[in-house]
């Protein structure tokens, strides 16, 4: 109970200061739009686009900008030292990991809100012809992408190289999740749905996020003491 | 009955970087009441040693022990007893001064709004609660962060540099608040250049060079003529 109490204070302290000045929603979404902007120049003729460059171009947008709000997340906790004030706080660790992936997993859906109607717009895909399939692809394929991230950039945060190294490390690693949201996105553009398919990796992304996210909260304590 | 301790010691305590020996074989041991002055040039290894004994940093060698227990035993109990202000200030610029000393408070467990206006009042931000801590001077930010490792009334008591930037009149409200946590029985560790204030505050005094202790000593006379004694016979 108190884990999960910690991880709610941290989760709604990180909300209260995004609040504030809406930064890294603003710059996460304003990048995410762009990137699809941009890829919709390239591929769209005559309004007519690649059938399965909708779901690459997706999570590509989902990747990027997602590697940017990991980024400002814990540049904010590197300002101040805060995370350090976390970690002496008399909680434990994994629950403040827990706490920082919902608030990143929390702006990637809200970037996604607007991403996926644009990407569907742009590229005439029907997404939405099996919204609940498309939500559990989003949602798990976010989480278990983040899942890396949080660690990966809470571990960086006070590396002087932090800006270059986090996707160095972070895209090897997360390039299952990917390719699985790509693929599983695919199907369901497929016509008709083909939505065996799209299970499938949905079970995939559903083993990726369970092994991520307990391998995670496992390290989380040793890698963050010095 | 939580946990608690009044004696902390360091046995033959190293933190190695590399090759670097940024704390080599540091022994000392600390006592409910006693404001020890931890001193020394940039580099000396006195960061480190806080980081050690705040649990945040692992030692290469020796043990760290609050009341015979170890950091790796009961490190949450350990560190509901310690308070930490380092030189950064481990506040949130974006949030009030009271949304920051009331996020702390919860995370040690503590809900109690009347505490949140006591520390905002021992801090002189009694009429600032409700401003962010962007718009605060150094020194308000200074004095807020002071109350924020203070909230949870912590036995150890790790004070890195927390005259930087306090205009006279702060820093003796800060001097006075340190002893009177030290006279209510915290244990103070203080890390400072600032040997003039050092002096009449501390009742201790260890020497830090090069990662060693010089010495560990109570204090007779002025501590910069003890300080310059040291560091020159060393």
């Amino acid at each position: 109970m108190r884990f999960l109490r910690i991880a709610w204070l941290v989760l709604r302290k990180d909300v209260a200061i995004e609040l504030r000045s809406y930064e890294i929603l603003s710059t996460t979404l304003f990048f995410a739009v762009a990137c699809v902007a941009i890829f919709s120049f390239a591929f769209v003729r005559e309004g007519q686009a690649p059938v399965d460059a909708a779901a690459g171009i997706l999570w590509i947008a989902i990747a990027f900008s997602g590697t940017l709000a990991l980024g400002r997340t814990f540049e904010r906790e590197r300002y101040g030292e805060t995370l350090k004030a976390l970690l002496l706080a008399p909680a434990p660790r994994p629950a403040i990991y827990l706490g920082k992936l919902l608030g990143i997993v929390a702006l990637l859906f809200a970037t996604e809100v607007i991403v996926v109607p644009m990407v569907a717009f742009l590229f005439s895909a029907p997404f939405f012809s099996r919204p609940g399939l498309l939500v559990a692809l989003l949602g798990l394929g976010t989480i278990g992408y983040a899942a890396v991230g949080t660690l990966f950039a809470a571990m960086l945060v006070r590396a002087r190289t932090r800006d270059v190294m986090l996707p160095i490390l972070l895209y090897p690693i997360t390039i299952p999740v990917i390719i699985a949201g790509v693929r599983g996105t695919s199907a369901l553009l497929a016509s008709p749905v083909d939505e065996p398919v799209a299970m499938l990796w949905i079970g995939l992304l559903s083993f990726f996020d369970v092994v991520f996210v307990t391998l995670s909260l496992w390290t989380f304590e040793p890698l963050m003491t010095e | 009955m939580s946990f608690d301790f009044d004696r902390v010691e360091l046995s033959d305590l190293s933190r190695h970087f590399g090759r670097r020996k940024a704390v080599a074989r540091v022994s000392l041991s600390l006592s409910a009441g006693d404001i020890l002055g931890l001193l020394g040039p940039n580099g000396a290894g006195k960061s480190t040693l806080l980081g050690m004994l705040a649990t945040l940093v692992a030692p290469t060698s020796g043990r760290v022990t609050y009341g015979g227990v170890n950091a790796s035993e009961r490190g949450q109990e350990i560190r509901a007893r310690i308070g930490v202000l380092a030189h950064e200030l481990h506040l949130y610029p974006e949030l009030t001064a009271r949304q920051n000393l009331e996020f702390f408070a919860s995370l040690h467990g503590l809900a109690d709004g009347t505490m949140v206006q006591t520390a905002l009042e021992s801090a002189a931000l009694g009429d600032r609660g409700e401003d962010q801590v962007a718009s605060f001077s150094r020194g308000m930010r200074q004095r807020l962060a002071l109350e924020r490792c203070l909230l949870h009334r912590p036995r150890l008591v790790l004070l890195d540099e927390p005259f930087t930037g306090l205009d006279d009149r702060a820093v003796r409200i800060v001097a006075d608040r340190i002893r009177r946590i030290a006279s209510e029985g915290a244990i103070v560790v203080l890390a400072t250049h600032d040997l003039d204030v050092a002096d009449g505050l501390i009742t201790r005094m260890a020497v830090v060079r090069a990662g060693k202790l010089l010495t560990d000593a109570a204090i007779g006379s002025g501590v910069r003529q003890q300080y310059r004694a040291l560091v020159e016979s060393a």
